[in-house]
């Protein structure tokens, strides 16, 4: 499954990094501590988490992640929308909050 | 070869910048994607530290065929107790730093497990030096 494949199901805006749409899935993780995510999370995950600095996507980009889901209706700072248009690391977000967006994804990735 | 970055004390706009570019020139001298992500998430861990808890630094890494070299030298304040900086979990990081999601304690650890050695050298007052090594063929 590719990042553009969840869009719909997940009624995900795309706030930028679309070149990144066809990065393949192989998971998600959900967090909000950084060095936590630099440490756990692999390759091709869609990462779930509130923050919303420049920071996220230099770790998602040195990570190898799919994607990056903001939750609970919350907008990327300019630096970072910036930063993931340049490393085409998709920015999406949802009006949910993490337990529902992590369910989501995880029963749609399962199927 | 040596490449050479500065790491600007508090500015987190910047943070990451020595390890994207570091990233990019290892994927050119083809590394294999493994171990460029451990040089990589052990280089972001310690040019974060910088960044947050010194004032200031460099990085200065050095690569040949066997492996990569990396030194982390700032100019202070240092590292009072460096098995408790070592401890998960442990952090003087600031309220600001903490909301931003740093200040889990876990950017010594993950560097820890991702190096095949690591050297940690600090002086109070004087600053700390970080020697990272990993290597580039797989045993
Ligand atoms: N370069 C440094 N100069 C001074 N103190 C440092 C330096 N690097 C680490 N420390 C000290 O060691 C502690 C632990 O560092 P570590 O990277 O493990 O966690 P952290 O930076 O606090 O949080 P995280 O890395 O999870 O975001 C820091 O909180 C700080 O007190
Ligand atoms: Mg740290």
């Amino acid at each position: 499954m590719q990042v553009k494949d969840i869009i719909a199901t997940l009624n995900l805006t795309i706030f930028g990094g679309s070149q990144g749409l066809t990065h393949e899935i192989t998971g998600g993780y959900t967090s909000d501590l950084l060095s936590d995510v630099m440490g756990h999370a692999e390759n091709g995950k869609i990462w779930i988490t509130l923050q919303t600095h420049k920071n996220v996507i230099a770790i998602a980009s040195l990570k190898d992640l799919a994607a990056v889901i903001l939750i609970k209706g919350l907008e990327p700072d300019a630096d970072m929308l910036a930063q993931a248009e340049e490393e085409g690391i998709p920015v999406l977000g949802t009006m949910d909050q993490a337990f529902e967006t992590t369910g989501k994804l995880f029963n749609l990735l399962i199927r | 070869m040596r490449f050479e970055y500065t790491i600007e004390a508090g500015n987190f706009t910047k943070a990451g910048d020595a390890s994207s570019s570091f990233k990019k020139i290892l994927k050119q001298l083809n590394v294999d994607p493994q171990i460029i992500k451990r040089i990589v998430v052990s280089l972001y861990e310690g040019e974060v530290n910088i960044v947050a808890h010194a004032n200031g630094g460099k990085v200065i890494c050095d690569v040949d065929t066997s492996r990569v070299h990396m030194q982390l030298i700032d100019i202070g304040p240092g590292i009072p107790d460096i098995a408790k900086a070592m401890q998960a979990g442990y952090s003087t990081a600031s309220a600001k730093v903490r909301e931003m999601g740093f200040g889990a304690g876990m950017g010594l650890q993950n560097i820890k497990n991702n190096a095949d050695e690591l050297i940690i050298k600090s002086e109070v007052g004087v600053g700390t030096q970080l020697t990272i090594i990993v290597n580039l063929n797989k045993e």
